[in-house]
């Protein structure tokens, strides 16, 4: 299977894995690109931006442009230079040797699917849930994760999102076109989100705010009658009486896949430098997989440049780009 | 066959008279993970045309028919069988996973 061996793969198809794809792409290096399977759980195709409506940050957008619109063309970019991109999950990969071994499919099966020389790792995060039974038994009957696909379904309630970063403003605030009234969940007195988001949800009249508070539990047998929550302080609980939750808490790198081969901080992001170099030799991380501080769109795309960048010119000092192929002019 | 349109005016008629199951598709142009799986679906259709018939339903459009449903969350794929429905999918998944998801009907 020689001949099956890949200068690049890449791992991941949100801003970072496709901004790779399209200089790897254009450096002639073929990449295959895994993007993931779609799923409301784990692997979301297209990143994070797919849950999205209006990106208003990403520069070069005047009037802005929705989150899958944007992703769809860097896929469509990508894809008109050569990458060559795959609708699968990893399931498995192995780092201890080159070219590295990467699975779909069965992880158990002794041979890899796909192998290569340089990995570029790119699986971004996704959001945490509060891990509560009720919270699962009630997905996609009044608790979500996505308030740009479910919101619609909440006219003229009153919900609950629980949350006090910026994806916990912006839910809030998109959630206002629909509900009557949005109680904002979060556990200590004041946000963490951005000034701007901050001012927005707090000149909004359809905000509440319900300070220091936690959820316990999620009220309903078939769907949300209510949400009991519990403060911080005196641990006295109560009911909101909303229709709906959106949980909006934070994120969790995707790394369980390289748990064990790739160096990690506590809380699972991968360690990168210089560059975007991961602990072995040849992998390459960029995105929000390896970025905990910022976190955007451009950031995330900003160092799949780089990491494309560092697997050429590392696949190029060890000889294994063709010897006839000119050093790219990125 | 490919992936048919189905709406509040139709839903009842095309659903009593479907002789093979229906999986209908609530979907929006705004819900990306709605557009991701959305060529699976014309893929299922047509490779199972005969056995399993897809109708999207845009719930935009046609919401007392997601209303009569009490889908709150989308995409969700609810299966009907002779006027019934018998099983309801929810969220975005894979070509493999839908179809051991449907695998009883097809």
């Amino acid at each position: 299977m020689d001949d099956d061996i890949r200068e690049i793969i890449i791992i991941g198809s949100g801003p970072a894995g496709l901004t790779a794809a399209i200089y790897a792409a254009r450096a002639n290096l073929a990449p295959l690109v895994i993007e993931g399977e779609p799923s409301s759980t784990s692997d979301q195709p297209g990143g994070q931006l797919m849950l999205t409506t209006e990106v208003e940050n990403y520069p070069g957008f005047v009037e802005g442009i929705m989150g899958p619109e944007l992703m769809m063309a860097f896929r469509g970019q990508a894809a008109r230079f050569g990458a060559e991109i795959l609708t699968a999950r990893v399931t498995r990969v192995d780092l201890s040797e080159r070219p590295f071994g990467v699975w779909v499919g069965d992880p158990d099966v002794p041979a890899p699917t796909h192998r290569a020389h340089a990995l570029i790792v790119a699986t971004g995060a996704r959001s945490l849930m509060l891990g509560l039974e009720a919270e699962e038994r009630l997905i996609g009957h009044g608790v979500s994760t996505c308030a740009t696909c479910d919101g619609f379904f909440f006219r003229g309630q009153h919900i609950a999102v629980v949350g006090g970063g910026d994806s916990a403003m912006e839910e809030a605030l998109f959630l206002t076109k629909f509900a009557e009234k949005v109680t904002v969940i979060h556990r200590r007195d004041e946000l963490r989100a951005s000034k701007i988001m901050q001012e927005r949800a707090q000149k909004n009249d359809k905000i509440e705010f319900c300070w220091n508070h936690v959820v316990v539990d999620v009220l309903g047998d078939t769907k949300v009658e209510g949400v009991e929550v519990e403060h911080v302080h005196t641990g006295e609980r109560s009911t909101l009486p909303v229709t709906g939750l959106f949980v909006a808490i934070g994120h969790r790198p995707n790394t369980d896949l390289f748990r064990g081969q790739l160096d990690m901080d506590a809380n699972g992001y991968l360690i990168t430098g210089p560059g975007t170099r991961t602990n072995v030799e040849g992998v390459f991380a960029c995105g929000d997989v390896q970025d905990h501080t910022y976190r955007q769109a451009i950031t995330a795309a900003g160092s799949g440049c780089m990491a494309a960048i560092d697997a050429e010119r590392w696949l190029e000092s060890r000889g294994d780009i063709d010897a006839q192929r000119t050093a790219t002019n990125w | 066959m490919a992936t048919t349109t189905i709406t509040d005016a139709t839903f009842d008629e095309e659903i009593a008279s479907a002789q093979e199951p229906v999986v209908v598709d609530f979907w929006a142009e705004w819900c990306g993970p709605c557009k991701m799986i959305a060529p699976i679906l014309d893929e299922i259709a047509a490779e199972h045309a005969g056995r399993v018939r897809v109708a999207k339903l845009n719930v935009d459009d046609n919401p007392e028919t997601a209303r009569r449903f009490e889908v709150m969350s989308i995409p969700t794929l609810i299966v009907f069988k002779d006027g019934e429905p018998k099983k309801r999918l929810i969220g975005a998944k894979g070509k493999g996973q839908l179809l051991e998801e449907l695998a009883e009907f097809i």
